[in-house]
């Protein structure tokens, strides 16, 4: 597998990954195949788009810009998007460096390079950024302008990086190809060669966060690079630097990682998911192994389970027997199936956005989804590309104790319910501590649901009677590869 | 050529999806790109207070999700099944069909899609909302428009007492359902019965085809509404009545009251009476707070900044001077104000009182608003009206921040409202709660 940074467009995960947004089956199956044809969907809901998780990460760097050359309705998710990074930035004070180029219908006739350009040279001013991010949309591809051009010819002038990122929504299917847009331009155009190397850094790729890992890594003498949310352009221009990275969800982190190693040689742990004991202990023994702190990582490993005993006792005691369904990213939802299996309690089924049948970097140990079959058991798997009405049927059909979900939201089980809780790209739930967390979250959903109760009662699904009777992927094509 | 946009407020005109999901047991149909509905869902709803999924929003919204095979080869086929689908799947009474800027730019025959479904007697109109034709307000407006030429037909009978009205733009002003349902509870004491078409108990597909026979539609507004209600009394012959100013506080409720009932022709000894109580309740609170609103240490701000749309800011200037002695000093409005209202919306705030008047700025440009305050030299600690985009600014001011306009990320707004008697002693209580939050903790 390799990355390829010569163009400013990323390869898409479909062809990049043979990712797979329509399937109906069981993991074992998924695991056994890597060219399993996708299957698309006569009735679809509203998705979400590559622009959208590009600015997931884009909007999050401290003290870079991003332009999106598209109509004023594209930044419908800014304003969420501040909240975050001002929750995350709390002591830093300021808003979000965003531009919108509100394209209009003249635009869309004449053309929108003009209007780019004199926004490009707004942001340099107004936010005196260490880097600008041009993204584009589906109306501004359509159209045809040279965004690429644009941004190599106000870099010259300006002598920052003034990056073209090419993230317009209908170019693929897959959304999570956002995350590998935005880490594609990072790669190409802020990472530079390491000057030396750390050898006790570690890239940490997460989301708006800064704790995660962060008491273990401490105690193994090791320093965190949070990537990219919250980090400066300086940091990322350094990641080269670190010994390794660190990531814990495909979908988010498989580009940068495998690109950092690849194109930078910064080593990518191969591990699972800290989800869970079994995958924290791997993981926490790999970065040992890498970081040549054997007997560092097993005092930690022995102390850590230590502090968790007695909860893990309690919860277990609790939760013993209780069923889960869980709807999430693909890697993620197999990793919060180590979780559930770790509290006691049985996966009835999961669903899936998507599903890569690759990895951009090839190596069996980072497949969270072998290391979860062998680990637990198998389990079926519906990928279903955030299609909230297969959700709906599927947890109307299982009824489980908890739903579990991300993205998604969680009021559609509510009102079948079913206590659900909504697992947010705060991954408090890793190591040791965080199984307890999220023990605790659902022990405490389930054992008191009246809340979902209320909502149940006085609410209606907007599905009918006969789709709620249909089997879940009763609208998946057949036809393959269409 | 357009402005660019720091601190994106009001989205596109695909956020008339926000409108169709205001409708009772209404089903919004996306022909448009994969992250669209997704993105409008959260800019408008969830960052205007949480307003949660509704019936059919979110990701419950049926939609296409174009993709790249769709712009080189067409998305109709793509939409007839999708609309196949959601009659099989959405349990919902009436369905609207709204293009994104993929299917407006290729070009798709949404109109022909839709009438196939239409001949066999679904309840389904279409609208084309692409992005790059306005904002949300726009795209409200262009929603209204399709179902009054689409769907309604002339009344039977007209029947008396029976109002439209058109007031807060549903799913996009925060605090839409508050508002229209004191608005209601307002029209019912002076005789009127009002149709308020969204949100909670307010009819589904039955109120929209009550509107053609409203005894006459009711716009409160600078400008939102107005071609609604000239194409309606084209269309039906239903007159009109334009009350530009969003009534909050006893003597705004008060004329607007007494101005409707004129208008409606139910002015009576009763409709006084009740209008003469509930503008005497107003006052017992507003006098109640007189220890506070008198203070001196809790250094009170008497200016006031408005950053929000025409309907709001002006509503909420009003009250200010009128209301409480406070006095202007410059209020932006953000949303898209077509150009053949901003003079009229100029001289509305020419008027706030008979001496004071204030200057406004039209921008959506969040960059521009706060170059312009930064450029003015406030006499004391002013109170900014605004939405949370304006916290930072609000700081290095030394003002007094109060999210009331979208994206408001920082408030949960459930029947919240600043509409009428309770509107004003609303946000009497909620300024002042800001205040003394600020102060005393």
């Amino acid at each position: 597998m390799s990355i390829n940074l010569s163009q400013p467009a990323v390869e898409l995960r479909e062809s990049r990954l043979k990712t797979i947004t329509g399937y109906e089956g069981d993991a074992a199956e998924l695991l056994s195949k890597n060219d399993i044809p996708n299957r698309e969907r006569s009735f679809t809901q509203c998705g979400s788009c590559s622009a959208d998780q590009v600015m997931n990460l884009l909007t999050q760097i401290q003290d870079a810009a991003v332009v999106e050359h598209g109509p004023a309705g594209c930044a419908g998710d800014i304003p969420m998007r501040n909240g975050v990074f001002r929750t995350g930035n709390k002591r830093m004070g300021y808003n979000v460096k965003y531009l919108n180029t509100n394209l209009d219908e003249k635009d869309t006739i004449y053309g929108g390079g003009a209007k780019l350009e004199k926004a490009i040279r707004e942001a340099k001013r107004r936010f005196n950024p260490k880097a600008i991010f041009v993204t584009t949309t589906c109306a501004s591809a359509i159209i045809g302008d040279d965004v690429p051009g644009i941004c190599n010819e106000l870099e010259e002038e300006f002598g920052i990086p003034v990056i073209a990122t090419l993230c317009e929504g209908f170019r693929t299917n897959i959304w999570a190809t956002g995350f590998d847009s935005a880490n594609h331009s990072i790669l190409r155009k802020i990472v530079k060669p390491a000057r030396q190397k750390q050898p006790d850094l570690i890239n940490v790729i997460s989301f708006e966060h800064k704790f995660l890992y962060e008491s273990v890594f401490r105690q193994l003498g090791l320093r965190t690079n949070h990537i990219v949310p919250l980090s400066t352009v300086e940091e990322l221009e350094r990641i080269s630097e670190a010994a390794a990275t660190v990531q814990y969800c495909e979908t988010l982190g498989s580009y940068l990682a495998a690109g950092l190693e690849e194109h930078f040689g910064v080593l990518e742990i191969k591990a699972p998911a800290p989800f869970g004991i079994k995958a924290s202990d791997e993981l926490l023994r790999e970065i040992g192994r890498v970081f040549h702190k054997e007997e560092e990582v097993e005092k930690v490993i022995i102390s850590e389970k230590e502090k968790i005993a007695e909860d893990l006792e309690r919860l277990r005691g609790r939760l013993t027997g209780k069923t889960a369904y869980i709807a999430a990213g693909g890697p993620l939802a197999y990793s919060i199936i180590a979780l559930v299996k770790d509290l006691g309690m049985e996966v009835v089924g999961t669903s899936v956005w998507h599903h890569d049948q690759k990895y951009d970097n090839d190596d069996e140990r980072l497949n969270f989804l072998r290391f979860g079959v062998e680990t637990y058991g198998n389990f079926k798997v519906g990928v279903c590309n955030k299609q909230a009405f297969e959700v709906t049927n599927a947890i109307n059909k299982y009824k489980p104790d908890i739903a579990i979900t991300r993205h998604l939201a969680t009021v559609w089980a509510a009102k079948l319910g079913v206590p659900s809780i909504f697992a947010g790209n705060e991954p408090t739930e890793m190591l040791y501590d965080g199984l307890i967390r999220f023990g605790q979250s659902i022990d405490d959903a389930i054992s008191n649901p009246a809340y979902i109760k209320n909502v149940a009662k006085h609410s209606k699904l907007p599905y009918t009677d006969w789709w709620l009777k249909q089997g879940t992927y009763s609208f998946l094509r057949s036809e393959q590869n269409v | 050529m357009s402005e660019i946009i720091q601190g994106p407020r009001h989205g596109c005109a695909l956020g008339a999806q926000q409108t169709v999901v205001a409708i009772e047991r209404a089903i919004p149909i996306l022909h448009a790109g994969p992250g669209c509905g997704s993105k409008l869902h959260r800019g408008l709803s969830l960052a205007g207070g949480y307003q949660g999924a509704g019936y059919a929003g979110a990701d419950a919204i049926p939609c296409t999700n174009m993709i790249e095979k769709d712009v080189v080869f067409g998305g109709t086929d793509k939409l007839r099944d999708v609309i196949e689908g959601t009659l099989k799947i959405m349990d919902g009474d009436f369905f609207v069909v709204l293009t994104g800027c993929t299917a407006d730019i290729i070009g798709d025959d949404v109109g022909s899609i839709v009438s196939e479904f239409r001949e066999l007697g679904v309840p389904i109109v279409h609208a084309e909302t692409a992005g790059f034709k306005g904002d949300a307000y726009k795209g409200h407006e262009l929603v209204l428009e399709a179902i009054i030429k689409q769907h309604l037909k002339p009344a039977a009978q007209i029947e008396k007492g029976l109002v439209n009205v058109f007031a807060s733009v549903p799913r996009h002003d925060p605090f839409w359902e508050g508002d229209l349902n004191e608005i209601k509870k307002l029209l019912a004491g002076i005789g009127l019965k009002a149709n308020i078409l969204f949100g909670y108990n307010s009819g589904g597909i039955k109120a929209l085809e009550a509107i053609p026979a409203a005894q006459f539609n009711l716009v409160v507004s600078p400008y939102i509404g107005l071609k609604i209600a000239e194409l309606l009394e084209e269309k039906f012959q239903t007159p009109y009545l334009h009350y530009p100013i969003l009534p909050v506080g006893g003597i705004e409720t008060s004329n607007f009251l007494r101005t409707i009932a004129e208008f409606a022709g139910t002015l009576s000894e009763q409709t006084e009476k009740f209008v003469a109580q509930q503008e005497e309740e107003f006052y017992h609170y507003i006098v109640r707070a007189a220890d506070v609103l008198t203070e001196y240490r809790l250094n009170q701000p008497k200016r006031f900044y408005n950053i929000n749309d025409a309907s709001y800011a002006l509503g909420f200037s009003k009250f200010l001077v009128n209301e409480l002695g406070y006095f202007p000093i410059h209020q932006f409005i953000n949303e898209d104000v077509p150009e053949e209202y901003k003079d009229t919306i100029e001289g509305y705030f020419k008027e706030l009182s008979p001496e004071i008047s204030s200057d406004i700025t039209f921008t959506q440009d969040g960059g521009a608003i706060e170059d312009k305050i930064r450029s003015i030299k406030a006499l004391t600690a002013p109170l900014v009206l605004a939405s949370s985009w304006e916290f930072d600014i609000a700081k290095e001011i030394s003002g007094l921040h109060l999210s009331v306009g979208l994206p408001i990320i920082d408030r949960l707004i459930l029947h919240h409202t600043y509409v009428g008697y309770k509107g004003g002693l609303n946000l009497v209580e909620d300024i002042y709660s800001r205040l003394l939050s600020k102060n005393r903790e």
